[in-house]
C-alpha cells in the first residue's frame, strides 16, 4: 500500500499543472461548502445568543416570529402597542419576577432607538447569560441621556458627551422631527455581537418627552416653543409601550403564565417563549438553508467529477505506463489501486486546502464579521465537521477514481505487455 | 519439460474478432539459455511474449514457465510468476517517466516479495551496482529524471530493472531497434553478461536477423508459427 501510495504521489507530481488545477477546483468547492456551513451555524448561534435569561416576550397580538423580530432583532414594526396600565398589571403579577418594558419607533441615522428603563441593563442577557456592560460612561440618568451600542459609537465616531438628535420613525435623514430635543451620550455599551450594538437606548420618559407636540401623529409647529425645562415638569409616564421582556419567579410556570397572558381579559396580549419562537424562525429559514447547502454539495460534486475527468482524460497517454507497470509485476489490482489512490490524494489534499482556506479567512475576517454582524464563524480551528467533510470528500474522490481505475484495469488486461495503439 | 525455462505445446491464440495470431506446435527454451527469436513486425512476437508473461491467455495449448503451466494458473498466480521470475525490456519509452533512474530500476521490487528478499535491504545499492555493471556509473545520473537520459542510457536502465532481484527469465522485446550498431552490440554484450552472471535465461526478440550471432541459439518465429499472420 505504501509503495502504491508513493507511486501515486510521484505520478501526481509528474502532472503538476493539471493536478493543481483539479486540486484548486476541489479546494474551492470544499471552501464554499464549509464556509456556508460556518456562516449558517454562526448565524444560528448568533441569533440564538441574542437573548437569554428572558422567559417571555409579551406584546400586542401578532405573529410570534414578528414579535420576536421587532422586539429582539429590531426588524420590522409592531402592529399595535400595550397600554401602560396593562403593563403595570403584568409587572405586578405574582409569577413574574422582573419586567423590562421597551418602546420602539424612532431612529438615529439608521440605528433604532429603544426606550426602556434601568431594569433593561440589569436583566437583559445575551449569549450564555452575559449581562450588558458599559465600555464607557454610565447608564442614562438625565432625561435626555442616551446609551449607545458599540457599533453606533464606532460607526458614527461618538464618544461620551456627544450630542445626538433622534429622528421620528425609521427615517435616517437629519432634521426629521426631534432636532429640538437633543440628547447627550452618557454611556457606550461594550460589544455584544447582538442587535444591542446597533441600538440607541434612552429612557421611556425621554420617548414621551420627544413626542410632546406629536399627539396628532404629526409634529405640531408650536411644539418647538415648549422648552426642554418645561417638559421636564410634565408627567412623562408613557401611555403605551411596544413590548415587555419578562422573567418568571419559577421556570415551571412558564406555560401557565403564557396561557394566562394570551387569554388576558381586557386588552389582548400575546406572550412568546423566545427559544420556541427562534425555533419557529429557523423552521421558516430551514428551506433556504437546505437549498444553500444543496447547492454547495452540488458544487463539491462538480469538484469531484473534475477529478474523474482529469484522470480519465490522461488515461490514453498513460497506457504505456500501465503496460510497463504490468510488465514489471503490477497486477490489475495495483493499476486499479494506483488510479484510485491518485483520485483519493487529489480529493484529500483539495479538501484539506479548502478547509485551510476557510479557516485562514475566518482567522482574518472572523473578528470583523462577528463585530459587524454578530455572527461568530467558529474560528477555533478545524473541528469534527471539517474532519467529516475531509473524510467524505476523500471517500467520494476514491469512488470517483474507481471509474477511470476500472477503465485502466480493463485496458491493462487487454493491452498485454505492449500497447496496441 | 519441467527443466525448461519456457516450454510451449500446441499453442493457439487469436485476438477477439481476428484470425489466429499464433499456432505453435512446440517451442522450448532451457534454463540459462540465451535464445534469439526472430520475426518480422506483426508476426506475433509481442503476443507470444504476452502469453509467456501470463498477461494473455491462450485459446488452446500449454505454456510452461519454470515448470508452471501458465494456462492452468489463476490470473493472480500468473501475475505472481511474472513479478517474481520474469524481467521484461521493451523497445523504447519503457521507463516510468515520473520515477528517477533508481526508482525505475527498483520498481519490480515493489511488486515482488521474492525479488525484494533476494536483493535484501539495500535495494538502491543493488540498483547502483547493476547500473554500474551496465556502464552507468555516474552517480549524478541516479536521481535524474529518466526523460533526461539518452536512448542508450534509458535502455541500460531498463536492462537493470529487468535484472534486479535475479529473475530466472529475462525477456527483451526489440530492445535495440532505437540504438546505432555500436551501441546495440555493446548493449547486447552487457545484457548477455549480466544474464549469464545471474544464471537467467535470456529470450531476445527482434526482427533483425544480423543479431543472431550474439546468441547461443536462434529461432525464426515464422518457422514455428503456423498461423497466417499479416506482416
Amino acid at each position: 500500500m505504501r509503495a502504491l501510495l508513493s507511486l501515486a504521489w510521484k505520478s501526481l507530481l509528474n502532472r503538476k499543472g493539471s493536478v493543481l488545477l483539479t486540486l484548486f477546483a476541489v479546494a474551492l468547492s470544499v471552501a464554499l461548502f464549509v464556509g456556508v456551513d460556518k456562516a449558517r451555524t454562526g448565524a444560528r448561534e448568533g441569533f440564538g445568543n441574542t437573548i437569554s435569561g428572558t422567559d417571555l416576550i409579551i406584546g400586542a397580538p401578532t405573529g410570534s416570529i414578528n414579535l420576536l423580530l421587532y422586539s429582539v432583532f429590531r426588524m420590522g414594526n409592531a402592529t399595535a402597542e400595550i397600554s401602560w396600565p396593562t403593563y403595570e398589571k403584568l409587572a405586578a403579577r405574582d409569577d413574574i419576577a422582573w419586567t423590562v418594558p421597551i418602546s420602539l419607533g424612532d431612529s438615529h441615522r439608521g440605528f433604532r432607538v429603544l426606550g426602556t428603563n434601568h431594569s433593561y441593563f440589569e436583566h437583559y442577557k445575551y449569549g450564555h447569560n452575559e449581562p450588558l456592560r458599559m465600555a464607557e460612561g454610565k447608564e442614562f440618568d438625565d432625561l435626555f441621556d442616551a446609551v449607545i451600542g458599540a457599533d453606533v459609537a464606532r460607526e458614527l465616531g461618538y464618544t461620551v458627551g456627544t450630542e445626538i438628535v433622534l429622528s421620528h420613525g425609521l427615517g435616517s435623514d437629519f432634521g426629521s422631527g426631534h432636532e429640538n430635543r437633543p440628547f447627550r451620550v452618557s454611556g457606550i455599551l461594550a460589544p455584544t455581537g447582538t442587535p444591542v450594538d446597533r441600538t440607541v437606548h434612552v429612557s421611556l420618559e425621554a420617548i414621551t418627552a420627544i413626542h410632546v407636540g406629536w399627539e396628532s401623529g404629526a409634529k405640531n409647529p408650536m411644539s418647538d416653543s415648549i422648552s426642554t425645562e418645561t417638559i421636564r415638569s410634565f408627567n412623562l409616564t408613557p401611555k403605551s409601550i411596544t413590548a415587555v421582556f419578562a422573567g418568571l419567579r419559577q421556570k415551571g410556570t412558564i406555560l401557565r403564565t403564557r396561557r394566562e397572558i394570551n387569554t388576558n381579559k381586557g386588552e389582548p396580549l400575546m406572550a412568546i417563549i423566545p427559544g420556541q419562537a427562534l425555533a419557529e424562525l429557523w423552521s421558516v429559514t430551514a428551506m433556504a438553508e437546505r437549498a444553500l447547502m444543496a447547492v454547495s454539495i452540488f458544487v463539491i460534486a462538480v469538484g469531484v467529477v473534475s477529478i474523474l475527468t482529469s484522470i480519465l482524460t490522461s488515461l490514453n497517454e498513460r497506457r504505456r505506463e500501465m503496460s510497463i507497470l504490468r510488465a514489471v509485476g503490477a497486477r490489475p489490482g495495483h493499476i486499479f489501486g494506483l488510479l484510485t489512490l491518485e483520485a483519493g490524494l487529489i480529493g484529500f489534499f483539495g479538501a484539506s486546502l479548502g478547509i485551510v482556506i476557510v479557516h485562514v479567512l475566518i482567522a482574518i475576517a472572523g473578528p470583523l464579521v462577528s463585530e459587524r454582524y454578530g455572527i461568530s464563524l467558529g474560528g477555533t480551528g478545524p473541528g469534527l465537521f471539517d474532519l467529516g467533510v475531509l473524510g467524505a470528500v476523500t471517500l467520494a474522490s476514491l469512488l470517483a477514481g474507481a471509474v477511470p481505475a476500472w477503465a485502466a484495469f480493463r485496458r491493462s488486461l487487454a493491452d498485454g505487455l505492449s500497447v496496441r495503439l | 519439460m519441467s527443466d525448461a525455462a519456457i516450454a510451449i505445446e500446441a499453442l493457439r491464440f487469436a485476438w477477439p474478432g481476428h484470425p489466429p495470431a499464433l499456432d505453435i506446435d512446440s517451442f522450448t527454451m532451457a534454463r540459462g539459455e540465451r535464445l534469439f527469436l526472430r520475426g518480422p513486425s506483426g508476426s506475433g512476437k509481442s503476443t507470444l511474449l504476452g502469453l509467456i508473461a501470463g498477461v494473455l491467455q491462450p485459446a488452446a495449448g500449454r505454456i510452461e514457465v519454470l515448470g508452471r503451466d501458465m494456462s492452468a494458473l489463476s490470473a493472480a498466480a500468473r501475475d505472481r510468476v511474472r513479478a517474481d521470475h520474469l524481467g521484461v525490456i521493451f523497445q523504447m519509452f519503457n521507463l516510468v517517466p515520473y520515477l528517477s533512474v533508481t526508482g525505475n530500476v527498483t520498481l519490480p521490487l515493489l511488486f515482488s516479495p521474492v525479488r525484494r528478499k533476494t536483493v535484501g535491504d539495500d535495494a538502491e545499492g543493488e540498483a547502483r551496482r547493476l547500473l554500474d555493471r551496465l556502464g552507468l556509473s555516474d552517480p549524478g545520473l541516479l536521481n535524474r529524471r529518466v526523460s533526461d537520459l539518452s536512448v542508450g542510457q534509458q535502455q541500460r536502465v531498463a536492462a537493470a530493472r529487468a535484472l534486479i532481484g535475479g529473475p530466472d527469465i529475462v525477456i527483451a522485446d526489440e530492445p535495440t531497434s532505437a540504438l546505432d550498431s555500436d551501441a546495440r552490440d555493446r548493449f547486447i554484450e552487457l545484457l548477455s553478461e549480466e544474464a549469464a552472471r545471474t544464471g537467467a535465461a535470456l529470450l531476445f526478440v527482434s526482427h533483425d536477423r544480423s543479431l543472431a550471432s550474439h546468441f547461443s541459439r536462434a529461432v525464426d518465429l515464422g518457422e514455428i508459427n503456423h498461423a497466417q499472420v499479416a506482416a
